[in-house]
């Protein structure tokens, strides 16, 4: 069992732990994820690593609420034990030699979007960061986010907090204003990292996003979580899950993430990116 | 005076059309007077052939002989002092091309039943004796294994009942690696299963799961721990695909991860939360044991047509004839001599199609089977809502990949020194399919066996 040892709602669906699993804690980098079960019906959920303190043992987890196992895991409290936690899996995101950087998280994303942001300022990078959110109720990780990179832009698509627009329109506007950026990260939904790695094609920046295909093992066993990057495929839990942004076959990814999901709710309709780009395009994109 | 029936004693089982539908154990086993009559059959033969056949020489005439008298205890007693998973082996062995493969009554009608036997003997057991192993005088010396599927469980046996202490890591939530999430429920009982591992842990062995060996530790740091000797049963856990287009589209699995989900994760049962897709139509390629296994648990999930799509005849598959028989009994309807060329998807990424097409065996290949020659021109398409590759697996890279000195195969197998089994680095010993590439349990066993022994040896002249 591995014990809660801190928990801390920041928002209404989105949850933060601490758990205690010491040997993860010491090996684990930024880009790796642990995967976990809540208990013995739970299915086997990955989510990747947000934070490590090796000496107290602890590894961060930034969760949003989406299904049962995720449900019961919000419902626990400091002292409470889950059954399972397996870790650190995947390959750490690459970060050495980059002196300018922008780190881009969509919605939950940001909390997978931070280590790499921390790593990246911690090892001398010049480090901006761009968090976007649906509204202001949703933002998190604005204080943590502040103390690791040199500028922090929020963006909300209601324009409730921040800047009103998409992530995307940020990174244009900064890229417009003349920041070299010899590196991207994007952390988010598909769409969205879909999107940022169009953005940055035409400049040839390089760009990297992490991917959250549906997995089991997350040792390489399973086979469910391949995606196919470069016309190769490639599985995220051992390969990944960060692949070169432009390479990515996106919509296949977004096809396979809806395997098990009811028509109605991955409905193109219901993805705003998809419908900002649909007004702008006509519906061509 | 022997019984001289030709054929063995008929092994009770579920109705074809009953069991197609549930996942409880097809096979019922023997009752104490059916093993008694069938063990009769037994000539007692002085040079054993059987036993030369059997990947840990269970001493088969001996308790075979305890079970026409009766005395199943004993039996079992004689079993165990080679096989540490007895109730496992009289399951799922592959006892036609071993120990009966082997037996003298086989020349003339049917071998005696042996894996029925031990089977009998084994769940007899459990059945009837509640008086638990007890861990063995330590010697203070700590030995890791890596991996609790067959070959780990086996070699972690060995060394626990020579006094080592013995840590197995773990990497999935569950021990017992291909028993668990590979074989189903139908043809091996998980709670067997579980009262195996139980006895284990009642030798002292130590079981640590949710530890991937290569993540979260290396090798080089489980020896810092001061564990003396490795042993490495990883299996072979990574499937491939064929590369042909399609393969990506929503409801193709690869049997690791059907079986997974039905098995491991208990898609079947309404109360685990892991879904599966709910099939009309599927299609398994491949003609191996996963290949059957994959195909009747789909049937079990009520897919109303499962189809075997092989690219060689029937007599080439290299499925056991049991399952092969089980499967066709089951309504699983065997497309051979053909083979997929594409997968084609629906509007919204789902596999709607298979294109095939026929193929005709040529002279054999370096496999010595004939090979199979696509027949141009004959390309046809079948109906499928499910695809499931069931072409093989490799080693997983993981371990050989964070261990410095040990070398692997082309095909990433692990090298071992065939008499003792260990690899290019001292102090580490590899088994199983991490060595052989997928194979058998009781091959995977055997080398646990024999991996136990060379570590004994090993540690006692350090």
């Amino acid at each position: 069992m591995y014990k809660i040892l801190r928990k801390k709602q920041l928002n209404e669906n989105v949850c933060l732990m601490d758990i205690e699993a010491p040997f993860i804690a010491k090996k684990a980098k930024a880009g790796q994820f642990i995967i976990f079960r809540v208990d013995e019906y739970g299915e086997r959920v990955p989510l990747t690593i947000s934070d490590t303190n090796p000496e107290t043992g602890a590894v961060t987890i930034i969760f949003q609420i989406v299904g049962r196992s995720t449900m019961v895991l919000s419902q626990l409290n400091e002292g409470d034990a889950i059954l399972d936690f397996v870790g650190p899996l995947g390959t750490a995101t690459e970060l050495d030699g980059y002196k300018n950087v922008c780190v881009i998280g969509g919605g939950v994303g940001n909390a997978i979007a931070f280590p790499s942001a921390k790593a990246l300022f911690k090892n001398g990078a010049h480090v901006d960061v761009i968090a976007g959110f649906r509204s202001k109720d949703i933002v998190i990780l604005e204080d943590e986010f502040k103390e690791v990179c040199d500028n922090l832009y929020i963006t909300t698509d209601d324009g409730t907090y921040g800047e009103k627009g998409f992530v995307t329109n940020k990174l244009q506007s900064l890229i417009d204003a003349g920041n070299n950026y010899d590196l991207v990260i994007a952390i988010g939904p598909v769409p969205m990292m879909k999107f940022v790695s169009a953005v940055t094609k035409p400049y040839n920046i390089k760009t990297l996003v992490s991917l959250n295909p549906i997995m089991i093992d997350g040792t390489g066993m399973c086979g469910g979580c391949r995606v196919t990057v470069g016309g190769e495929i490639k599985f995220a839990c051992v390969d990944g899950p960060d692949f070169d942004g432009h390479q990515v076959d996106y919509d296949e990814l977004m096809k396979r993430n809806s395997t098990y999901r009811t028509k109605e709710t991955h409905d193109r309709e219901n993805c705003r990116m998809y419908k900002a780009a649909d007004a702008v395009t006509g519906g061509a994109q | 005076m022997p019984n001289m029936s030709l054929t063995k004693v008929p092994m009770p089982e579920q109705e074809p059309n009953v069991r197609n539908k549930n996942f409880e154990e097809v096979a019922m086993g023997y009752t104490a007077e059916m093993a008694i009559e069938e063990a009769t059959r037994c000539l007692n033969c002085k040079h054993k052939p059987c036993v030369n056949g059997c990947p840990v020489n269970v001493r088969i005439p001996e308790f075979v002989e305890q079970v026409a008298a009766g005395e199943f205890e004993k039996a079992y007693e004689i079993i165990t002092s080679t096989n540490g998973l007895p109730a496992v082996c009289g399951r799922v062995c592959p006892q036609e091309s071993q120990c009966e493969g082997n037996c003298v009554r086989g020349i003339k009608g049917e071998p005696v039943a042996i894996g029925r036997l031990e089977r009998f003997c084994a769940d007899y057991h459990m059945a009837n004796s509640h008086a638990a192993a007890t861990k063995p005088e330590s010697n203070g010396i700590k030995v890791a294994v890596v991996g609790a599927g067959p070959s780990g469980l086996t070699c972690a046996a060995d060394l626990a009942k020579k006094g080592y202490e013995v840590t197995i890591f773990e990497a999935f939530h569950k021990a017992g690696g291909v028993l668990v999430y590979g074989i189903p429920e139908f043809r091996l009982p998980k709670a067997i299963v579980q009262k195996e591992i139980d006895n284990l842990t009642n030798l002292g062995v130590e079981i640590k799961t949710n530890m991937v060996i290569g993540k979260v530790l290396s090798i080089d740091e489980i020896f810092d721990m001061g564990y003396k000797a490795c042993f490495v049963g990883s299996g072979a856990g990574l499937p491939s695909f064929m590369g042909i287009e399609g393969e990506a589209l929503i409801g193709v699995y690869s049997a690791n991860e059907y079986l997974t989900r039905a098995n491991l994760m208990k898609a079947y049962l309404p109360e685990y939360d892991t879904p599966v897709m709910k099939s009309k139509s599927v299609a398994v390629v491949g003609g191996g044991n996963v290949a059957m296994d994959a195909a009747r648990t789909a049937k079990r999930l009520g897919a109303e047509n499962v189809y075997i799509v092989y690219r060689r005849g029937m007599e080439e598959m290299p499925a056991r004839k049991e399952e092969i028989h089980h499967a066709i009994e089951e309504g699983i309807i065997f497309k051979n001599l053909n083979n997929p060329v594409k997968l084609i998807g629906d509007e919204e990424g789902r596999v709607s199609k298979m294109e095939c097409i026929e193929m005709e065996l040529g002279e054999p290949d370096a496999s010595g089977r004939r090979r199979p020659i696509e027949k141009e021109g004959s390309n046809f398409l079948l109906d499928v809502d499910t695809v499931i590759m069931s072409i093989g697996t490799s080693p997983n890279p993981l371990i050989r990949s964070t261990t410095e000195g040990l070398e692997a195969n082309k095909r990433g197998c692990l090298v071992v020194n065939e008499d003792t089994l260990q690899t290019t680095r001292e102090g580490i010993y590899a088994g199983g399919d991490a060595v052989t590439g997928a194979a058998t349990v009781i091959l995977a066993m055997g080398a646990g066996k024999q991996a136990a022994e060379s570590i004994d040896n090993y540690l006692q002249n350090k």
